[in-house]
């Protein structure tokens, strides 16, 4: 087993005007990553950018791995460069994962914008079972939700200005959604990922709702094997490594 | 032909000059599953003082152009807890293990060292003057020349380990304060430490990282390092451990040219964590290219006239 490794890339294309999904090729003794997981993918072959990129696991289909990422910056645009044939260094798979709970609770799982990422490959895993909460910016910033349509229960779609679903955010779609289910709400488990006031929003509701929650943290990370505890957030028990600790923490852990 | 890659620092024999630089490499433990410890010439583990501290608030680091930042704190477990949870682990190994430690006070420094010094398997010590002293409005010990001296001198009645002091580069002549710190006792030098830098986010107008200041590390600042090695060379008799962006055995054997004695790698192992077997491999690539067949023959070869 080894979680160091360099991969093929396979196809590199951009699915929307500001993301591409690159599918790599997985080495037979690469370790199989679980939902959640995240790899560091070395961009570019010299200096600068220096450090290899944390991307979460989009999906691992047929012993290739699969990555969705925003292109923001010098790095992901020299990923976003690189051509089919091309080998790329790899660590991974790296981190925890989502805990998938029996199969007592409804899972509702929360994606905010490239947050979508990280969390479907677990809406993957527990096929025909997930009630899918799928947040973005526009009509045209949803990726994959028709993919994500097939593995969900139920796929429920906001968007901030309201050109497709309801208006607003995910947290806001799933405030209305546990409002308007009088199930028993510890039956429920949420598991989260996106930007950092939307996962902070998604833990008061859980926190008022009393359900049990999950959500993917992010920080700067440079190593990503947790040896330069750059990528620490503040939780109950001190600091925690993102890379080592995390990325998925239980929201109530988090000192938001 | 037959390589000799050892080499001698402070007392200390290496198989070979390649360590790691402290708080790149944790306590060893992150690293074992990617490499073979034992190839290494000495392992430096993250700087340790008496009690744990906690570090800095994020975001705790940000790259920069061949370079990254960082204001990690001194984040470690403390000497207690480093004994007992991960000296076992580190005693399994048969390389050298030389423990980085610092203070915010002079006493704090030498209670360090006391409880340093008779710990089996501590083969030498490696002190941080990069900090700041507390009971002198915080200025940073190693920025001074007395300053130095009092806290290495102190330091050095209270251990028998060998001691190496590692320089800050934030100074103006950074041979004045080697030289204090081997007048106070220091057996060998390390430098340099991190460059203190800022990164500034243009769109919220503010720094990047919390603690607003971090310190750069990476290729960005080898050029620096390197000249600053070649100084100490001529400076001071004692041992220098050249570090700052090591990259690859070129790099390494840049600074041994330069007047190192060994090297140690940093930032490298963040991106690749068996950078320290490519840079021996690469060093012994470069002997054997030139046909020199002890690598100590090379220590301060860009001196010659």
């Amino acid at each position: 087993m080894s979680r160091s490794f360099s991969s093929v890339v396979l196809e590199n294309r951009p699915v929307h005007k500001s993301h591409n999904l690159i599918i790599l090729s997985a080495p037979d003794e690469m370790p199989v990553p679980q939902p959640g997981q995240f790899y560091m993918l070395q961009a570019g072959r010299g200096t600068d950018p220096l450090l290899k990129r944390p991307l979460s696991l989009f999906r691992m289909v047929d012993g290739s791995i699969q990555f969705l990422y925003r292109i923001r910056g010098k790095g992901t645009s020299l990923l976003a460069d690189m051509k089919e044939g091309a080998s790329i260094g790899m660590l991974g798979p790296l981190g925890n994962f989502y805990p998938v709970q029996s199969s007592l609770k409804i899972p509702l799982i929360v994606a905010g914008g490239i947050g979508v990422a990280s969390v479907f490959s677990l809406v993957e895993n527990i096929a025909g079972r997930a009630v899918v909460f799928y947040g973005a910016r526009t009509k045209d910033d949803l990726m994959m939700a028709e993919e994500m349509r097939t593995y969900a229960k139920e796929l429920v779609i906001s968007t901030d200005d309201g050109s497709a679903g309801s208006k607003g955010n995910a947290a806001a779609a799933l405030e209305n959604y546990l409002a308007s289910n009088p199930m028993l709400h510890q039956d429920l488990c949420i598991y989260a990922c996106g930007p950092h006031p939307l996962l902070r929003a998604i833990s008061d509701l859980a926190f008022r709702y009393r359900i049990r929650t999950y959500v993917s943290m992010e920080e700067h990370m440079a190593c990503g094997i947790g040896a330069c505890l750059g990528c620490v957030v503040n939780t109950r028990d001190g600091y925690k490594r993102v890379c080592k600790e995390g990325p998925v923490f239980s929201a109530t852990e988090i000192i938001w | 032909m037959s390589m000799d890659l050892s080499v001698s620092i402070a007392g200390l024999e290496l198989r070979n000059p390649v360590m790691t630089a402290s708080g790149t490499f944790g306590y060893g433990e992150e690293y074992a599953e990617f490499m073979d410890l034992d190839r290494l010439g000495a392992v430096v583990v993250k700087g340790l003082s008496v009690k744990p501290k906690e570090g800095n608030p994020p975001p705790r680091i940000v790259e920069t152009a061949s370079g990254m930042l960082n204001s990690i704190g001194l984040q470690n477990i403390g000497i207690e807890r480093f004994i007992k949870e991960k000296m076992p682990f580190l005693r399994t190994y048969d390389t050298k293990v030389i423990v980085n430690f610092f203070g915010d006070s002079v006493d704090e420094y030498v209670e360090a060292a006391e409880k340093l010094s008779s710990v089996d398997g501590v083969h030498a010590l490696e002190m941080n003057i990069s900090c700041p002293n507390k009971q002198a409005g915080w200025a940073v010990f190693g920025t001074d020349p007395s300053v130095t001296f009092n806290v290495v001198s102190s330091v050095r009645k209270s251990t028998s380990l060998p001691l190496i002091v590692k320089l800050s580069p934030n100074v103006t002549d950074i041979s004045v304060i080697a030289r204090s710190a081997v007048d106070a006792g220091a057996d060998a030098l390390s430098a340099i430490n991190t460059l203190t830098g800022m990164a500034i986010d243009i769109n919220t107008q503010r720094p990047i990282l919390a603690n607003k200041v971090g310190g750069l590390s990476g290729p960005a600042i080898k050029p620096v390092a390197v000249k600053m090695v070649y100084e100490l060379f001529r400076s001071v008799k004692v041992p220098v451990i050249g570090m700052g962006g090591i990259m690859s055995g070129d790099d390494a054997v840049e600074f041994m040219l330069s007047g190192a004695s060994a090297v140690a790698v940093g930032t490298a192992n963040f991106i690749n964590p068996s950078a320290t077997i490519e840079i021996i491999d690469g060093i012994a690539s470069y002997l054997l290219g030139r046909n020199i067949g002890r690598v100590s023959d090379i220590i301060g070869a860009a001196h010659a006239a």
